[in-house]
């Protein structure tokens, strides 16, 4: 390709109708920027998503794009993923679609690790349905559907992944194009399912819910941004360490005690579940990565002929034995 | 065999060592023929040797019960099922029994020294021997003494229980009674309460097991007299290979692959397994997380470019309903296969019915119609599968195929058709035109409402589809009330025009004018064909049943009667009234079992009596 496409030719001319300030418009830049910059190519590409404010992003980039039904666009992409794996296959989805109502789907897709890049806008708020508390609401959220507050325990979207087998999970902010960038191009590069928690904002609804880490005013010190290899430092002068008596991470002085950083290991699935509990700052970034053999492969490599047809219908149809009936002859 | 019997009467033949207690079980059955009255009969089949070698076949004894409340036929009836302990049974019975019958196998006396006793070279169950049977592999020897443990017998006197196991699935398999059995256990091991309550727990187990397993019987006993059999090459097929295979058929005349999704659900699940040994004819088998996903992946897959099919039965076509309404939105290409059984609920999951119809023709939310169509016969599903693939990718629309429990494992003879006779399955093309790719993506055909299959992949063809509604020329999404009348109106224009794709409706039998007219479909096609011959009544069967054919109202007004037996209470009769304004006469089975001749022709001629 000689001419580099960029971020304007992945838009359409839809009109765009997510609410005014809404992360949504962010998170669709910098997908569009990302495909510009991996090379991808608009006939390849595929976005499928589910229902919620989210879902609709198809409508939004000038690639094939598939809007389903509620929760059910893993199933729907790994359908499409098995006919032609060739395809570049990006799901879009959220708490509600993803975790509630298609947590089932989820699931099963991760632990199989088709290649699917999903992208879970979490918002921890029903936003298209108009505000009720979400499977990722804290305790306490009170919406139109818990007045008082909501009481069930949500569900941490990193756990979740990781419990299910993920192979890969990031997390990225709607607004910081940075950190995004960095998260999209590597689930693109990512062979299997690619799952990226983005924190998103709702305006409307639950606005600021994350704001404790996302004011850019304070991300040094409330966000951590993880690189394979390199030491989890943050803010002025602060480390990660791991506290062997509690079992958990916790923050240090890095200039004081600068061997007890933790180094960060994408591979480390045990590091990486406390990682997705730590709670200030957040991780970000490639949190864990394990490649492995994607369900497609396995599929193909299982097949006796990768889905071509190499018989006729006809060397099948006799069965193992057949007998002739003659012109005047009943059956036996 | 007299395959035209009704189904009141089973042979059954156990047959494995004399060593096995079978020499010893005949003959006390045979002793109790005269007390146990006509609920069984049994027919002793010593072999000559007193005590023959164990594991040889001359060596093999059986007897054959015959389980049925009419007269007892004679010994020399072909057995519909045989139970073989071991290969020398299976090898010395397999030539007594018609193609298509039943064989339970006992897993465990399937040793390779067995094996090379009865002179097998090649394990029966692997080397396709069986392939003209229904084979059900059961591990009965171990299961009957783990069942019997507590009692406390010695391996011998324990194993000797296994023909009650044996007799216990079979019983469950063919809804026969335990009690009349029990009775004579009781009555003739009086003087030993051990063994007594051995074997009776064995029945009991066997039967428990059946249920567990939902083991299903499905004897092929009625069926068309020779004479109807054309010249031709023949095979035994039952519907599950039948519709297999027409689907491989169908990928190959439209020259697509087809990726199969399901989740197991009796008695869909030999369907999936079919399928899964179909690999070279381009055919790939997913086996989804649950009934929404395995629809959801099919749809995946014709969007992808596949032939996207699923099967389930009631329960589980249930779950797919709302996938279905997203595929009738999107425009694309879906099989769904509804292998029906009794409902509602978990109802009688081995036991046909055809209580779906009203499932498939009415069963979604919002104005939401799609093709319906139906086979008779084991061997029908296979072209009935390339026509509803066809239908689909003609009118780009989900098609529902309803089939049933008892065509999934019923074998019947079938004349193996020649592929070059089926025309090749064509997709609507893609328009040259300036407009976007979004408008060529939804040009539709003018007679078939089709519109071309554009699948990710093919350059400068991006659009966006989805569940929302769209506007009828540019296929963006649109709230326009206006457009989501026409768009309403086109959905249903689409499903009606499949009427001027498919043959007339043609009257089976009899006179296509006269006093009374039979009107069936699905699997009930046998016995009513039987029916209406032996009484003389004009008979017509449903291929189609959404929309109906077209000359289907023209055929019924020239008949006083309409006569509408169906395994269900009576949804084809409110389909006709519906859809034809016509009132037909019900004649409605739900018991779980396949219709009887003779039930039919009294009602056939209790009708008649009436008019005369």
């Amino acid at each position: 390709m000689s001419n580099k496409r960029t971020a304007k030719d992945f838009a359409t001319s839809q009109e765009i109708r997510w609410c005014p300030g809404c992360g949504d418009y962010a998170i669709l830049k910098s997908v569009t920027k990302t495909l510009a910059d991996v090379g991808a190519t608009p006939e390849s590409t595929v976005f499928v998503s589910g229902i919620g404010c989210a879902s609709r992003f198809p409508y939004y980039v000038e690639t094939y794009g598939f809007h389903t039904i509620h929760g059910r666009a893993p199933a729907i992409a790994t359908g499409l993923k098995l006919a032609n794996p060739d395809l570049d296959v990006w799901v879009v989805t959220g708490d509600g679609d993803g975790l509630s109502i298609g947590a089932n789907h989820l699931m099963h897709t991760l632990r199989r690790n088709v290649g699917l890049k999903i992208l879970l806008f979490n918002n921890e708020i029903y936003g298209l349905t108009k505000g009720q508390y979400s499977p990722t609401s804290r305790v306490g959220t009170t919406s139109p559907s818990s007045p008082k507050g909501s009481f069930d325990t949500p569900v941490s979207p990193g756990q979740f992944a990781l419990g299910s087998g993920a192979k890969f999970f990031a997390r990225g902010i709607d607004t910081d194009k940075v950190g995004m960038r960095h998260v999209l191009q590597q689930a693109h590069a990512f062979q299997g399912t690619a799952f990226v928690e983005i924190f998103q904002n709702c305006i409307v609804y639950n606005e600021d819910v994350f704001a404790s880490f996302t004011d850019r005013r304070d991300a040094a010190n409330t966000q951590l941004h993880l690189r394979h290899g390199e030491p989890m430092l943050f803010g002025d002068n602060k480390g990660i360490r791991f506290n062997q008596d509690s079992w958990s991470l916790e923050v240090i002085d890095a200039q004081l005690s600068p061997d007890d950083v933790l180094v960060h290991d994408e591979g480390n699935a045990i590091l990486a579940r406390l990682l997705v509990d730590l709670h200030l700052p957040v991780a970000m970034g490639v949190i864990y990565r394990q490649p492995a053999q994607t369900y497609e492969d396995a599929y193909y490599a299982h097949h006796p002929s990768r889905m071509r047809r190499v018989k006729k219908t006809r060397d099948f149809i006799k069965g193992p034995s057949s007998w002739s009936i003659d012109e005047g002859k009943g059956k036996a | 065999m007299n395959k035209n019997k009704d189904v009141d009467s089973i042979v059954i033949r156990l047959a494995g060592d004399s060593g096995d207690g079978i020499q010893l079980m005949g003959s006390q059955f045979a002793v109790s023929t005269a007390l146990s009255g006509a609920d069984f009969a049994t027919f002793p089949d010593y072999p000559a040797e007193i005590r023959a070698p164990v594991g040889t076949t001359f060596g093999v004894s059986a007897y054959q019960i015959n389980l049925g409340g009419g007269p007892i036929t004679t010994a020399g009836d072909a057995p519909d099922v045989l139970v073989a302990f071991n290969p020398a049974a299976l090898k010395v019975s397999l030539p007594l029994l018609h193609r298509g019958a039943l064989v339970i196998i006992n897993n465990d006396g399937f040793t390779p020294r067995n094996l090379a006793k009865a002179g097998y070279d090649t394990d029966p169950r692997q080397s396709g021997a069986l392939n003209d049977f229904q084979v059900v592999e059961a591990d009965i020897s171990h299961l009957n003494l783990e069942a019997v443990r507590e009692f406390g017998l010695s391996k011998s006197e324990g194993s000797r229980c296994k023909n009650f196991y044996a007799l216990g699935v079979l019983l469950w398999m063919f809804d026969r009674e335990l009690a009349p059995v029990e009775t004579w256990i009781k009555r003739r091991l009086a003087d030993n309460a051990t063994l007594r309550d051995a074997n009776i727990k064995a029945l009991h187990a066997g039967h428990a097991y059946g249920e567990t397993a939902e083991l299903a019987a499905s004897l092929s006993q009625i069926s068309l007299p020779s004479a109807a059999l054309e010249p031709g090459e023949y095979r035994s097929i039952t519907g599950a290979e039948a519709l297999a295979l027409g689907i491989a058929a169908a990928g190959e005349l439209a020259d697509r692959s087809v990726l199969f999704c399901s989740y197991p659900i009796t008695p869909a699940s030999p369907l999936l397994h079919r399928l899964s040994r179909l690999g070279e004819l381009g055919v790939g088998t997913f086996q989804a997380e649950d009934e929404i996903a395995a629809i959801c992946a099919a749809i995946g897959a014709s969007y992808g470019g596949m032939i996207g099919i699923t099967s389930s039965s009631g329960p589980g076509i249930a779950l797919k309903t709302e996938a279905m309404g997203l595929a009738v939105s999107a425009e694309l290409p879906l099989v769904i296969v509804n292998w029906q059984r009794g409902g509602p609920s978990t109802g009688l999951p081995t036991k046909t019915e055809q209580s779906d119809l009203y499932q498939a023709v009415y069963g979604r939310n919002a104005d939401t119609p799609l093709p319906v169509l139906s086979a008779s016969t084991s061997g029908e599903c296979f072209e009935v599968a390339i026509e509803a693939v066809r239908i689909a990718l003609r009118h780009m629309t989900p098609v529902i195929l309803l089939v049933d429990g008892y065509l999934s494992n019923a074998a019947e003879p079938w004349r193996i058709p020649d592929l070059s006779g089926f025309e090749r399955i064509e997709t609507n093309p893609v328009p040259e035109s300036d407009s976007s790719p979004q408008q060529r993506a939804f040009t539709r055909d003018p007679g078939s409402y089709g519109r071309p299959w554009v699948t990710p992949g093919m350059p400068g063809l991006m659009h966006r589809i989805g569940g929302l509604e769209k506007d009828i020329d540019t296929g963006h999404i649109s709230y326009d009330p206006p457009n989501h009348e026409q768009m309403t109106v086109l959905r249903a224009a689409k499903v009606a025009s499949v009427a001027e794709f498919v043959p007339e409706q043609k009257i089976e039998l009899g006179p296509d004018e006269g006093e009374l007219l039979i009107v069936s479909w699905g699997s009930t096609y046998g016995p009513v064909y039987q029916a209406a011959q032996r009484t003389g009544a004009s008979f017509l069967h449903l291929r189609h049943l959404n929309p109906l054919p077209k000359n289907l109202a023209s055929i019924i007004s020239r008949f006083d009667k309409v006569l509408v037996p169906e395994m269900n209470a009576g949804q084809l009769v409110t389909l006709l009234r519906d859809k034809l304004c016509v009132e037909p006469i019900s004649f409605s089975k739900v018991s779980g079992q396949p219709f009887l001749i003779r039930d039919l022709v009294e009602k056939i001629e209790s009708i008649s009596g009436e008019a005369s």
